[in-house]
């Protein structure tokens, strides 16, 4: 990986994953051998959204590194507030911080924001665009438990608006997939996630209806459908009720199906899954912190 | 042919013809040249004149002006068969075809109003050209239709 900017999974190639991956699978191995390994780092977290899984585990990545944060605080707290730019706001930062960690409610923010600094941005979230942070700590967690090799996954639920969906699905065309896209109509995959999967070569398909292609699949990563993409309440209950499971949607698929979830999840996968062997959506949000222990790694013994 | 469309729009001393352009975007043609009436630019449009190339085809002629390669690049997307022709004393001294872009900034604006692009941040838009539209290289936003909506005033 180029020592700079992460912005979007589409700029990671199968290279970039694997040395992500093999350094977190190092990292988690032996987490005590990279504990004063950036000392008095400090990474500059910018973010424009709330956030729990992401931020915190930044921050614990970090620390566990050896450095520490710098937090611009929630928004309400800061200059922008009083409307400074985003180009200004990381501006002041990157000459607080060694690397820094942007999540911005608007599509492209993290890509103009790297125009702006020379310390490596990274990008936690940018609208309905990119997470591709989410997408490591994701295919890690889809290689240790199903492996990347002939894999076939579904991705359901809101394709269209849903970052983490956009990042993986770029990520996965770097590995031997099927991916099988399951969701309404009115929530499918954009225009343009669908134009690069098209330029990749990627197998893909794309179902309304999870049942039928529930057992072929090894994995199945089930993301969150939010009452806002729906005009009124019974719409949405009425779709999204569509886009749920439950231990009984899982009787009948194989042993080793492991279902994922980027969290945080409402209703869409009910509480009598975690008790399956399927679940790993708890495991996975834990591989964020290696994950990104080992991202920071790479970016800043670039710095030195 | 000739001196039925010199009937329709007459000639010009100096400036610059802007011909075969796709029929009905002569008026986005001028948006692009940012030309509004409000300037004393002498300004003759033709729309929907016979062509044998085209069927129908509009032209631009605007008096004492030459076009940026912005403007070009942008007039290529919705005309692109255009042929600009530079004139002096009433005279073709030079002309060529628009040539189609690998990318274009600051012209076009992005549809998708979550883009960093439409929001009060020093950034200009920018858009790599496919076949078919263009891609906002911050969103990644395709746009397809009525590119000429899109043109930034």
């Amino acid at each position: 990986m180029r020592h700079d900017h992460v912005i979007s999974a589409k700029q990671l190639t199968r290279g970039d994953i694997e040395s992500v991956l093999d350094r977190a699978r190092d990292i988690a191995a032996d987490p005590s051998a990279y504990a004063s390994r950036h000392d008095g780092a400090l990474l500059g977290l910018l973010f424009f959204e709330p956030s729990t899984r992401t931020k915190m585990s930044f921050s614990a990545a970090i620390k566990r590194l050896g450095g520490g944060v710098v937090d611009m605080g929630p928004v309400d707290a800061s200059s922008v507030k009083k409307g400074e730019s985003l180009a200004d706001t990381v501006r002041v930062i990157e000459g607080y911080a060694d690397a820094l960690v942007l999540r911005h409610p608007s599509e492209g923010s993290a890509k103009m924001a790297a125009e702006y600094v020379d310390v490596p941005l990274i990008n936690a979230g940018d609208g309905a665009g990119q997470h591709p942070t989410q997408t490591l700590l994701d295919i890690y967690t889809i290689r240790e438990n199903a492996g990347l090799d002939d894999l076939s996954i579904g991705i359901m639920g809101d394709l269209k608006y849903g970052r983490t969906v956009h990042s993986l699905a770029h990520a996965l065309t770097n590995f031997e997939t099927t991916q099988h896209f399951v969701s309404p109509d009115t929530l499918a995959l954009p225009r343009s996630v669908r134009y690069d999967l098209h330029e990749e070569g990627a197998s893909v398909k794309e179902h309304t209806d999870l049942e039928h292609i529930l057992p072929d699949l090894d994995v199945l990563y089930v993301t969150r459908i939010q009452r806002e993409r729906f005009p009124d309440e019974s719409e949405y209950r009425a779709v999204a009720g569509q886009y749920q499971i439950d231990a009984g949607t899982l009787g009948a698929v194989a042993d080793d199906l492991v279902v994922m979830h980027p969290l945080p999840r409402v209703d869409e996968i009910a509480s009598d899954v975690d008790n399956t062997d399927h679940a790993r959506y708890f495991q996975q949000a834990h591989n964020g912190v290696p994950v990104r222990m080992a991202l920071l790694d790479q970016l800043l013994e670039g710095e030195q | 042919m000739t001196s039925d469309r010199e009937l329709r729009v007459s000639k010009i001393q100096s400036g610059t013809v802007i011909d075969h352009i796709t029929s009905g975007q002569a008026l986005n043609v001028l948006a692009i040249l940012g030309i509004d009436g409000t300037d004393d630019e002498i300004v003759s449009i033709g729309m929907n004149v016979p062509s044998d190339r085209l069927g129908t085809k509009d032209i631009v002629k605007v008096e004492g002006r030459e076009l940026s390669q912005g403007e070009l690049d942008v007039l290529s997307l919705i005309a692109p068969v255009a042929t600009i022709n530079i004139i002096r004393d009433y005279g073709v001294v030079e002309k060529h075809r628009v040539d189609r872009p690998t990318e274009v900034t600051g012209v076009l604006q992005c549809s998708n109003h979550n883009c960093i692009t439409t929001e009060d941040e020093p950034v200009d838009s920018h858009f790599e050209v496919l076949d078919d539209g263009v891609r906002c290289v911050y969103c990644d936003t395709i746009v397809r239709e009525d590119l000429a909506a899109h043109i930034l005033a």
